[in-house]
């Protein structure tokens, strides 16, 4: 079905009022050489029929019954209100606030977005929003080589691998240098970074972890940014958003950049996307930041209103010397995290970090008290957790089959992490679904 | 600064949350922050609590050290549920959008976006389909994927594509970094570092082009609003990586030379790249691939329906010829077990095929790495293919075919009030100029534009492309009504007479909008950007600093 | 429009007014008039080379930005605070308080190389 209106006397009338016989004298200006040949699109579908072929795809996924996956995509609950907020047609269907008098909704939104941010991160200004924390961190570290006029970065293994490919793959562009700095995965080990590996580095441009790492653990940020800092480097910190209800905020420990991925904060797992990206600086760097910002002032009549601001470093006016190529972003989702944050609040978000890090405690704690596994690193974790059990992959594909994913395989990726799993919990994760996991382990083992 | 309460009376009549009252000397408000209806203990959503058994089992667990704890809790505003609710609905009235009014934004084509797309998205067992689950659980996204690129490979033309990239300028920074590694790969790396620019082309291409390492050369468009073959003859060289050109051009018009365009690029060892945000002129009439362009990149958030969301989130897939098939970004949702024909015969017949299996190709040497974390923006995929779907061939075909009319329409209704710098065929968007009224009477397109709210239309794009004065670009696209065209014609000769006969009206306007014109320079001279508690001063921070390449502050 | 009879001007729309070794250097109305609201200029730092006809600084409105390039070489010796908190001087006043830096000249000769008031009156008509 088309949701084109025009009836064939609409169109007749068109025609004839633009003084041409047939639509097909509206496309004379295409050159016959490279007109389109014949092509294999199949025929249209009535609204009944298109739900039946989606409700088709959508049957072939299985979503498990018990999940303990993270590795930086984690199921949270999404309270009601956050589907009704960008459900709202005046938000979904808006474009972005170019016309500011027509656009107060979605402009005042985000400078509320751009206010929860810098209040979590401990910053002072905060972007409306980036495609995902991936290229969020990878803008973070072009911007810091803007900022510092160096051209090596050095990253963390500890940060998320998909995140690291992102990063070497923005940074090979401008043939920016990407160093990766090892973090300790022995057995017992700590697996975090080691702030005194920072200076060999010698002259680089910033220093980027995550909090917590890729492996759960939580890492020494303020030694790390001291140590970036005494290199003359900006330290940019990759953080999970609802930990900070709980965790130090960057700005505290000397972050000068904050990238994350906000994905936690009501956004659904969606097979990878769309999610958003979150950018958080100190108000000297703003003129480098990338992204739109949005700012208060005052209209003629002296009412309090918001506009993009600053857009002279974006690409619509700056063109090649702009900051970033980046347009569109990922606003819907950023209100998402908005309707999230003000839905929680505070103490609830304390209260979704609390339970997330006390079911991580009580999986780990469960699973080493009947001796089905041990973590491998001694350190503190939050919300997920590193642990090391017999024949991991074999037991991880039969549970699957059982609708129960025991978290990441992690071996995959770190050849050095054999029988190795990553499992997270969030307020999600009952006392039950680890008790089945429990149970399940037992039996594959 | 006092914050006046939400004035009892409604002179707009649209809803107590507008401001009545114009003038004063207090900083009126329409709708206050979320954080100024905050109130101490206030809840909205609540969790269980931790369980005894939960902290007796992790009771041997390490301790979280004192030094990485926070040491004051984040200031998130306390609100009810309810004050959650209205808050976000008050605002949503103060938004134009497509569900409420015409919106013939030029360049982004601001088309109906259908609700079974949206119906479709959320379907549990798509939305909660986690990306890193074991691929036996993931069939259905894996399939929906290889199903979304084998429909945009027929609709273009070419031979390869990539779902990665979030938006449009993110599948031209793929492009580009394709082109890089093409270049490299044929030992040519060091020596190709331009990229060729028409003059005409978004912001976004020379952006593009700069965060790929290029140098970007502007090439001058014709009298014809077509890009100027000589000049780009003369530009095209062994140091030139690629053009990058949007076809039909931001002007609205097709590139008619487009295959001397294209022999010359491919005769100077060039890639051609097209910007695809114009594909809704030219579904089933023109594709990229098929013609010669090496990569494209799709805008889903434009031709493919789905919602702008206030900026975004969009998609921007990118189709390759065979020649940079190697390059594109890993991994790649491909079919391991069972035959393309069938797979795609069944499926558009509606039937899944018995023993078929899909996966993600990780193993692709030769690719440019990854744009962005994981595979895209899947949800933008369910709701382009859906969209795809209910379209068919001819549904497809009638969009671009109804598009074109209708800009076409607009252009011969209004080319008599409106100087109208290239007075040809337009495709789906046609570029007027404003230069008369401001000429004649000191009307600028902004003034126009401005006007144009309060009839409750939102005005099309102004002041893009940059080579035309006072541009006035307007895309109506396939789904507005005769009524609704015809009505926006009576409000442009209204506000075209009105710009002759009392500018000053013009120049006041808007007078029905939640806010008048809004103060930019002072938004950009002292940047306020944030919310201030209570307890920080009132003025924003101070001017900030520009770049510098000093040590950061400790 | 006429521009102020003591100065010389470029083609970029600088003007350089000389006081014996010395000079002040700025831009001038019709460039500021061009970019519409100045929100932000990038200043020159003390000590820095300017060298004729060379980008020296950047100057940004709500809807441009252009690059500022040197009328003539010379050592920046003070440059001209206030803009830092006040861009709008140099839309006010671009070629008094609106001054951007003052320089030791390297090389008089240069100044033969701009235009007078009445030239670049001509130059922008």
């Amino acid at each position: 079905m088309t949701y084109s209106p025009h009836t064939e006397a609409d169109r007749a009338h068109m025609l004839e009022a633009v003084g041409v016989a047939s639509v097909d004298d509206l496309f004379a200006d295409i050159p016959p050489a490279v007109r389109a040949g014949a092509w294999s699109v199949p025929p249209p579908l009535v609204e009944q029929e298109v739900r039946a072929e989606l409700a088709r795809l959508a049957g072939r996924n299985r979503i498990p019954e018990v999940s303990f996956l993270g590795a930086g995509v984690y199921r949270h609950l999404i309270p009601s209100v956050v589907g009704e907020v960008i459900g709202r047609p005046e938000f979904a269907t808006s474009y972005t606030p170019y016309q500011p008098e027509v656009s107060q909704g979605t402009l005042q939104s985000i400078y509320e977005f751009q206010s929860l941010i810098c209040e979590l991160t401990g910053m002072e200004v905060a972007t409306a929003s980036h495609y995902d924390g991936a290229t969020a961190t990878a803008e973070a570290a072009l911007m810091a080589c803007r900022l510092t006029r160096r051209s090596r970065v050095a990253v963390s293994a500890g940060v998320n691998p998909d995140h690291r490919r992102v990063l070497e793959t923005y940074c090979s562009g401008p043939g920016i240098e990407v160093v990766t700095v090892s973090i300790d995965l022995a057995e017992g080990g700590d697996g975090t970074t080691d702030p005194a590996a920072v200076e060999a580095l010698g002259e680089i441009a910033c220093l980027i972890a995550a909090q917590p790492n890729f492996y759960g653990q939580l890492e020494p940020m303020r030694e790390l940014a001291d140590a970036a800092h005494a290199s003359g480097a900006h330290f940019v910190a990759a953080v999970e958003p609802t930990s900070l209800a709980v965790l130090e905020a960057p700005g505290a420990y000397g972050a000068d950049i904050v990238a994350a991925e906000g994905q936690p904060l009501g956004i659904p797992v969606s097979f990878g996307g769309p999610y958003v990206g979150l950018m958080a600086a100190r108000m000297a760097s703003v003129r480098q930041m990338p992204g739109r910002l949005v700012g208060a002032t005052r209209d003629v009549h002296g009412r309090k209103g918001y506009v993009l601001t600053l857009q002279a470093r974006e690409q619509h006016i700056r063109r090649e010397k702009a900051a970033s190529n980046i347009c569109t972003n990922q606003a819907l989702m950023a209100l998402a995290a908005t309707a999230y944050l003000t839905a929680v609040g505070p103490i609830g978000l304390r209260e979704v970090a609390e339970l997330s890090a006390a079911q991580a405690r009580h999986l780990a704690g469960a699973l080493e008290s009947v001796g089905l596994a041990e973590r491998r690193f001694g350190g503190s974790y939050l919300n997920e957790v590193t642990l090391r059990l017999p024949d991991a992959a074999r037991r991880h594909a039969a549970l699957a089959e059982r609708g129960i994913v025991a978290g990441h395989v992690l071996e995959r990726g770190e050849p050095e992490l054999r029988d190795t799993l990553l499992l997270a919990a969030t307020e999600l994760t009952t006392d039950t679904d680890i008790a089945r996991l429990v149970v399940a382990l037992e039996e594959t083992a | 600064m006092s914050v006046a309460e939400a004035p009892s009376s409604d002179a707009s009549g649209r809803g107590a949350a507008f401001s009545g009252a114009a003038g004063g000397d207090e900083l009126t408000v329409v709708e206050p922050l979320i954080f100024d209806r905050s109130r101490a203990e206030r809840r909205a959503v609540r969790f269980p609590s931790v369980s005894a058994a939960a902290r007796q089992a992790g009771a041997g667990q390490p301790e979280l050290p004192a030094s990485v704890l926070r040491a004051h809790a984040p200031r998130l505003p306390e609100v009810s549920e309810l004050d959650v609710l209205r808050h976000f609905n008050r605002l949503a009235h103060l938004n134009m959008a497509i569900d409420l009014n015409f919106y013939p934004l030029g360049s982004c084509t601001m088309k109906y976006n259908p609700k079974v797309n949206e119906w479709a998205a959320r379907l549990p067992g798509l939305a909660e389909s986690h990306p890193l689950d074991p691929e036996a659980l993931s069939q259905g996204s894996l399939e929906l994927m290889w199903l979304l690129a084998e429909l945009l490979k027929e609709i273009s033309g070419f031979a390869a594509i990539s779902l990665q990239p979030a938006a449009g300028a993110h599948g031209e920074l793929t492009g580009m970094l394709m082109t890089r590694a093409f270049h490299r790969a044929h030992g040519e790396g060091e020596q190709r570092t331009k990229v060729l620019v028409p003059d005409s082309a978004h912001g976004t291409n020379p952006a593009t082009a700069t965060m790929a390492g290029y140098q970007t050369v502007t090439i001058r468009s014709n009298e014809r609003g077509g890009i100027d073959l000589e000049a780009l003859r003369a530009a095209l060289g062994p140091d030139v990586a690629a053009l990058m050109i949007t076809n039909p051009s931001t002007l609205g018009i097709f590139e008619d030379q487009i295959g001397e365009v294209l022999g010359a690029v491919k005769e100077a060892g060039a890639i051609a790249y097209m910007d695809g945000a114009n594909l809704n002129a030219i579904l089933g009439r023109f594709r990229p691939g098929e013609a010669g362009f090496d990569a494209m990149h799709f805008n889903l958030h434009k031709t493919f329906s789905t919602p702008h969301g206030g900026g975004g989130p969009g998609a921007g897939p990118v189709g390759v010829s065979e020649r940079l098939e190697p390059f594109l970004p890993r991994p790649m949702p491909v079919l391991v077990e069972g035959d393309p024909d069938e797979v795609r015969a069944n499926a558009w017949a509606g039937y899944s095929t018995p023993g078929v299996r899909f996966a993600l190709d990780d193993d692709r040497p030769q690719s440019i790495g990854k744009v962005r974390s994981l595979y895209g923006n899947f949800g933008m995929f369910v709701r382009a293919y859906t969209y795809i779907r209910s379209n068919g061939d001819a549904g497809l075909r009638t969009i671009s075919e109804d598009a074109v009319l209708a800009a076409n329409y607009l252009r011969v209704r209004l080319h008599d009030v409106f100087d109208l710098p290239y007075d040809r065929l337009s495709k789906h968007e046609v570029v007027f100029s404003g230069r008369r009224q401001k000429r004649e009477h000191g009307v600028t397109t902004l003034d126009i534009a401005k006007a144009i709210l309060d009839h409750g239309i939102h005005p099309p794009t102004i002041y893009f492309p940059l080579i035309v004065e006072e541009a006035l670009m307007v895309e109506p696209t396939e789904t507005e009504s005769l009524e609704t065209l015809d009505h926006f014609v009576g409000v442009m000769r209204e506000i075209a007479e009105l710009a002759a006969s009392d500018p000053d009206a013009i120049k006041r306007a808007p007078t029905t909008t939640p806010v008048g014109r809004l103060d930019e320079a002072a938004a950009a001279r002292r940047p306020d950007l944030r919310y201030r508690f209570p307890d920080e001063t009132d003025a924003p921070d101070a001017p900030p600093a520009g770049p510098t390449s000093e040590a950061p502050t400790v | 429009m006429s521009y102020p009879d003591d100065l010389r001007y470029s083609k970029e729309h600088e003007w350089v007014r000389v006081d014996g070794s010395r000079a002040t250097i700025g831009i001038t109305s019709f460039a500021a008039d061009e970019l519409g609201d100045i929100v932000f200029i990038e200043l020159p730092e003390v000590g820095a080379a300017l060298s004729q006809f060379g980008t020296f600084g950047v100057v940004e409105s709500v809807k441009a930005v252009s690059d500022l390039y040197a009328p003539i070489s010379g050592e920046v010796v003070e440059v001209n605070e206030a803009l830092r908190d006040s861009p709008e001087l140099l839309n006010a006043d671009a070629f008094g308080d609106g001054w951007i830096a003052k320089v030791e000249l390297a090389d008089t000769a240069e100044l033969d190389g701009l235009m007078d008031a009445a030239a670049y009156a001509d130059e922008t008509a």
